[in-house]
């Protein structure tokens, strides 16, 4: 687009490369030394390789149900009838339930997998969410600065206020919320507060550089600076937020459905929920696998979500890098 | 700097008033009100609906009905709780806020030290394994599911070792036949741990001082001398009122709660403290304490620690505010009664003033914090003051 309008490109100065070629060489180039930085830090690895396993769960549970597994047998969610005498009800884990089944005589391991699709689903509304608005708000709010500023800043204050937890619980009941909803709300509350008042103090810094001075220079009006100049320099650590957000999307699902609260068919937080009403809580020594597998999965992937937005923090932030 | 506080007041009031605006409009939006709880109760005709409505003013306009809602909220009428109906909402808060608040300060009050010391430590061991094994195991205790090592908790103390109750705020077949309140001791208690807290920080400022000019050798042995004979003191004191044996009850039931959240808690400060250490130790003031020849230690706990305690002096006071956000779960799981608890069970219980009160005053509390955290980083980082 800038091609066309602004006739600086290289080929200008005579050399033989166009421009989106030079940038696509210099984006691979960051990339591969981006790479580099991350595997050189090992928890991120971990973390990364944990997200991976519990994605390939989350996708190979469609086909497992397809072709390898009885739908009557392994549904995560529905108890069928005829099948609910034959199938021992907290059975402990067999050669056909690899993870035991669960008090309603359901596959531990099928609904394990099932509840990966959730939190993936809600971890990426949240984060895209959080992404599409923070993004935006924080680079408005640096670059105009003043009364537009001073309002998204303390609309910020606001939202950051709000006690994230309770305000859930209280639309939860008020208005009921499902996967879809619910990661909605946590990228608003996310996207409005805490990631918006980040990114705007590092879209403050970058709006003081030359090239943004530059391109006000060439001509270039608000929105084309904001857009080609200032977002573009923010994703990485939007992106860095979106990890974040996602940590905290996965871990609000499975308090807000371990307490009951969340419209949802199945899930991790659910999974403990069922046990622990169901009276399994104290016997946890022999009936292990009723909680053991969910509060792991949630945990391990929380964890790794965290870590490797630390990873990925090392790489934007370069005074955290290893002196 | 008094400017900065009027200000900073003044924010936190409009801030406020937009939240209970909010908070208004929330439970307007909802489709229906009050009365329709009683729609399908044969007993409540729809006359009688209508004669509800009237008088609790549900018919009036919205603007009228919020005008009516705010001055109540600052007269201190929050309505009267569906579930325990003649009481009203705010004794219920009042009753229940001081457990909240000592659950959740002994716990973040033990895990602010614990994670200080330990997160200075691991920083100063940047790339040995030490580090990453702490980190690693710091951020999965930071992200761990809390319902489920509640859980794995008390399976293993309440009830494999049996140490301590599973659940509740006290054993009542020990009350069934006291002759005082649960809640009086429970604020005695309160009282003590105030007391005790308060020893602490002046024993620390005389520590201080000792440190300081003021040298003075016999002052370590006479500090644990008054020390060791205060908490004696306090023991006995208990011990002989008559109701030690209901007291100790209640902390008994506190002590998993409080362990639990500790543990979670903990991580999270530890973390910041590396992270905080890691960027000030980068400054050139570390190099020139080394250059002096400082031993490591000094260089770690007096010129890098010091001036790594700021942004963890300012998660301290929001993690305070959060805590009655977070202790929705630990308390539900603990059927230990606080805010937390009510909240959840108001939902559950469809006891909307319960509910939207329980929430607004959580609400309140975090905006209090905010503002308190402000102020100490005000008073911590002095170049705060000269922007």
């Amino acid at each position: 687009m800038m091609e066309g309008k602004y006739d600086y490109g290289p080929q200008r100065v005579g050399v033989a490369e166009s421009l989106w070629r030079t940038r696509l060489r210099l984006l691979l180039r960051n990339l591969r030394q981006d790479w580099a930085t991350f595997t050189s830090n090992r928890v991120g690895l971990v973390g990364l390789g944990i997200i991976v396993i519990y994605g390939l769960m989350g996708l190979a549970h469609p086909i497992l149900m397809g072709w390898v597994w009885d739908p009557n047998v392994y549904d995560p969610v529905i108890v069928r009838a005829l099948e609910y005498q034959a199938i021992p009800q907290a059975a402990p884990p067999s050669f056909s339930h690899p993870l035991g089944t669960d008090p309603l005589a359901r596959d531990i391991l099928s609904q394990l997998m099932f509840s990966a699709q959730a939190a993936f689903t809600l971890g990426t509304v949240a984060a895209l969410v959080t992404v599409f608005i923070a993004t935006p708000v924080g680079a408005v709010a640096a670059y105009y600065g003043g009364i537009i500023d001073a309002l998204l800043m303390r609309f910020a204050d606001i939202v950051i206020m709000l006690p994230p937890l309770s305000l859930l619980i209280i639309l939860g009941a008020f208005f009921g919320l499902n996967l879809i909803t619910l990661g909605v709300v946590i990228g608003i509350i996310s996207g409005f507060g805490t990631t918006a008042v980040i990114v705007k103090s590092q879209a403050l810094s970058i709006k003081v550089r030359p090239y943004i001075e530059a391109a006000r220079v060439a001509g270039g009006n608000n929105w084309h600076i904001i857009f080609t100049h200032l977002i573009p320099n923010l994703i990485p650590l939007s992106f860095l937020y979106m990890m974040f957000t996602a940590t905290a999307a996965i871990f609000s699902e499975a308090v807000l459905s371990f307490l009951g609260i969340l419209d949802v068919r199945m899930s991790w937080g659910l999974m403990i929920h069922t046990s622990w009403r169901q009276g399994y809580l104290l016997s946890l020594g022999e009936f292990w696998w009723l909680i053991v597998p969910a509060g792991a999965s949630i945990t391990l992937l929380c964890g790794s979500f965290y870590l490797v937005g630390r990873a990925l923090d090392e790489i934007i932030n370069p005074r955290l890098r290893q002196l | 700097m008094a400017a900065y506080l009027l200000r900073r007041s003044l924010q936190s009031i409009i801030t406020f008033l937009v939240f209970l605006t909010l908070v208004f409009f929330l439970v307007q939006a909802q489709p229906g009100d009050f009365t329709s709880f009683y729609v399908l109760d044969p007993k409540v005709t729809p006359e009688s609906r209508e004669a509800i409505r009237e008088s609790f003013g549900l018919a009036k306009p919205v603007w009228q009905q919020y005008l009516i809602y705010v001055k109540n909220f600052f007269r201190g009428d929050f309505g009267v709780s569906f579930t325990q109906y003649p009481k009203p909402v705010l004794s219920v808060l009042v009753e229940r806020l001081p457990r909240t608040a000592l659950l959740f300060v002994t716990a973040t009050v033990v895990s602010f030290y614990a994670g200080f010391a330990l997160g200075k430590v691991i920083a100063w061991s940047r790339g040995k394994a030490v580090e990453y094994i702490s980190t690693v195991g710091g951020v999965y205790l930071y992200t761990i599911f809390t319902p489920w090592l509640a859980l794995v908790l008390i399976w293993l103390f309440a009830f494999r070792l049996g140490w301590f109750p599973v659940s509740k705020f006290i054993d009542p077949d020990l009350w069934v036949n006291a002759t005082v309140d649960a809640n009086l001791v429970f604020n005695l208690l309160i009282l003590t741990a105030g007391v005790l807290l308060a020893t602490v920080g002046l024993a620390t400022f005389l520590l201080r001082l000792r440190q300081g000019r003021w040298r003075w050798p016999q002052s370590d042995a006479l500090l644990l001398v008054v020390g060791l004979g205060f908490l004696g003191f306090i023991v006995l004191a208990w011990g002989l009122s008559g109701i030690g044996h209901l007291a100790l009850d209640i902390v008994g039931h506190m002590v998993l709660p409080v362990l639990t959240l500790t543990l979670i808690s903990f991580a999270g400060t530890m973390l910041l403290t590396r992270a905080s250490m890691l960027e000030t130790l980068r400054e050139d003031y570390v190099l020139a304490a080394r250059a002096k020849g400082l031993s490591e230690r000094a260089v770690r706990d007096r010129h890098a620690a010091r001036n790594a305690l700021l942004p963890v002096v300012t998660s301290f006071v929001f993690s305070l505010a959060f805590a009655i956000d977070g202790s929705v779960i630990i308390e539900t799981i603990f059927s230990w009664p606080g805010m937390g608890l009510t909240l959840v069970q108001s939902v559950q219980s469809e006891d909307l003033p319960l509910a939207v009160g329980a929430f607004v005053f959580t609400g309140l509390l975090a905006l209090f914090a905010h503002l308190v955290a402000d102020l100490l980083y005000l008073f911590l980082d002095p170049r705060v003051q000269r922007r």
